[in-house]
């Protein structure tokens, strides 16, 4: 079980007061977490990356285990810690303003 | 007895002020959609209770919500938990993409950039959503970089109407300030295959054939900022308005310059006639009066206020040239606001309402013309665009 944490803004538009969890089947990337967590929210597609390129919105980073994986590989192994569900992949939006 | 909706769109959230036909008393609700940027929220005459919103953040891109039941409930089309197992495509109603295909347009993929070098077309956002006269799940979409789309699905899924950007002179057009929107949508109620659309900075445009062939209508507009001050195209277009009782005759707000055509947009004529400045963005027509039309004057294209600290809107009864500053009710010293290019509406009740939302928050009625006024709110965030149902 993978553990999905989503900006407040991306929370209330697929309608969750919390932590998401779900099932990815076979290796756990931001690919596949990424994947399910838009086939089980439609709503989110094209809010976390773009909806023909599958780049990453510039400004949404993704956190796991104190550390920075926007710029990984997308189909790089997540951190077992991820994978096994000890700890959340985070989604989170860029600071931005004064 | 008759009601009005105003639906407003901030750059935090949508809210809807809702009155009987006095327009004396409001009920407010919201914000929705709280924290996310609402360009346009506009209903549909063919069933007052379908509403379509533009939501877009610059973290999280567009989304589009749609109401079925007046602005109570929202759901994003195909998106939400009611899709059921022969839904629609999943996520299609956010989906956006630019029409490439040799079969159905001739491929564009650059325009001009700031710097002049070609750049190629990236969707950022919907400005303007122009919901269908008869239909309530047909609607219209106006984006940056400029473009038109159009749903018929009740906004499940968009396809681009590509003769527009292929139909010779995009490469021409470039970006204004505020980005390369197509920002003004307008159906012929008496033609449904006419439909005029303004883009910043290229200019306006006419189909006669539902969308599938376009034409730039910019004769008789003069830029200077522009290379050639008479061209084609490269025109910055606020905003275009058009009384339904009288859809051949336009009224333009220009980057500077207020506009009339007779003749469906083929020649242009200024009418700025006495106006303090002829900057601004909005522009309106009274709902039975279609020589009566509606500006706000603002300053400069650098000083995005209303000269002299005070908020007047002008009022032509004669088509344009003539002009009234309309005063009471509004602030006459200190203020320094700004009215969007979308944030002017009329109601159609006997007595025409007028409405407008300012950069201060602030969102004003007119019962009477405009007349007098008063505020309905004062402390909105600021305000994008303003619509209004009435209804029965």
């Amino acid at each position: 079980m993978i553990r999905v944490e989503l900006p407040t803004h991306l929370r209330a538009l697929a309608h969750v007061n919390s932590e998401i969890k779900l099932e990815v089947e076979g290796t756990v990337t931001q690919r596949s977490v990424l994947d399910a967590l838009e086939a089980r929210y439609p709503m989110l597609c094209g809010t976390i990356r773009d909806h023909v390129t599958k780049q990453r919105r510039p400004f949404l980073r993704f956190f796991a285990c104190e550390e920075d994986l926007s710029h990984e590989s997308p189909d790089a192994p997540l951190p077992e810690k991820v994978a096994s569900g000890a700890e959340p992949f985070i989604i989170i939006g860029a600071v931005a303003g004064g | 007895m008759s009601r009005v909706r105003v639906l407003v769109g901030t750059r935090k959230g949508a809210f809807i002020l809702e009155s009987d036909g006095k327009r004396e008393k409001w009920d407010v609700s919201g914000p929705l959609f709280t924290g996310w940027e609402i360009y346009h929220i506009k209903g549909s005459l063919a069933d007052p209770n379908r509403i379509y919103a533009s939501q877009n953040s610059s973290w999280s891109g567009q989304v589009i919500q749609r109401s079925s039941d007046g602005g109570k409930t929202w759901e994003t089309p195909g998106g939400g938990p009611t899709m059921g197992p022969q839904g629609f495509p999943v996520g299609e109603s956010n989906k956006f993409v630019y029409d490439t295909s040799a079969e159905t347009g001739k491929p564009l993929t650059t325009h001009q950039f700031y710097d002049g070098t070609q750049h190629p077309w990236e969707f950022k956002r919907v400005w303007h959503l122009e919901p269908s006269l008869t239909d309530p799940d047909t609607v219209y979409a106006g984006v940056e970089d400029a473009a038109l789309f159009r749903s018929t699905d009740g906004a499940h899924s968009w396809q681009e109407l590509p003769g527009l950007r292929g139909h010779g002179t995009g490469p021409k057009w470039q970006p204004g300030a505020g980005g390369m929107c197509l920002h003004t949508v307008i159906l012929d109620p008496k033609d449904p295959g006419r439909i005029y659309i303004a883009i910043s900075a290229a200019g306006a445009f006419r189909t006669d054939d539902g969308g599938k062939t376009w034409k730039p209508i910019n004769k008789g507009l003069r830029s200077s900022f522009i290379p050639d001050p008479d061209a084609e195209v490269g025109h910055c277009v606020h905003h275009v308005a058009m009384s339904p009782s009288r859809p051949g005759v336009l009224f333009m707000q220009k980057h500077w310059d207020v506009m009339r055509s007779d003749d469906a947009g083929d020649s242009w004529h200024e009418v700025s006639g006495n106006l303090p400045t002829d900057f601004g963005f909005v522009i309106d027509v009274h709902a039975h009066e279609p020589d009566t039309i509606y500006v706000v004057p603002i300053k400069s294209d650098a000083e995005h206020f209303v000269p002299e600290g005070k908020l007047r809107v002008y009022r032509s009864r004669t088509g344009g040239n003539e002009w009234e500053a309309l005063t009471k009710g509004l602030p006459q010293s200190n203020c320094y606001v700004n009215v969007l290019r979308d944030a002017m509406a009329v109601d159609s009740l006997d007595s025409c309402g007028v409405y407008f939302g300012t950069s201060g928050g602030q969102v004003y009625v007119s019962a009477d013309a405009g007349d007098s006024w008063s505020p309905i709110v004062r402390d909105l965030p600021a305000v994008l665009s303003v619509e209004v149902q009435t209804l029965s």
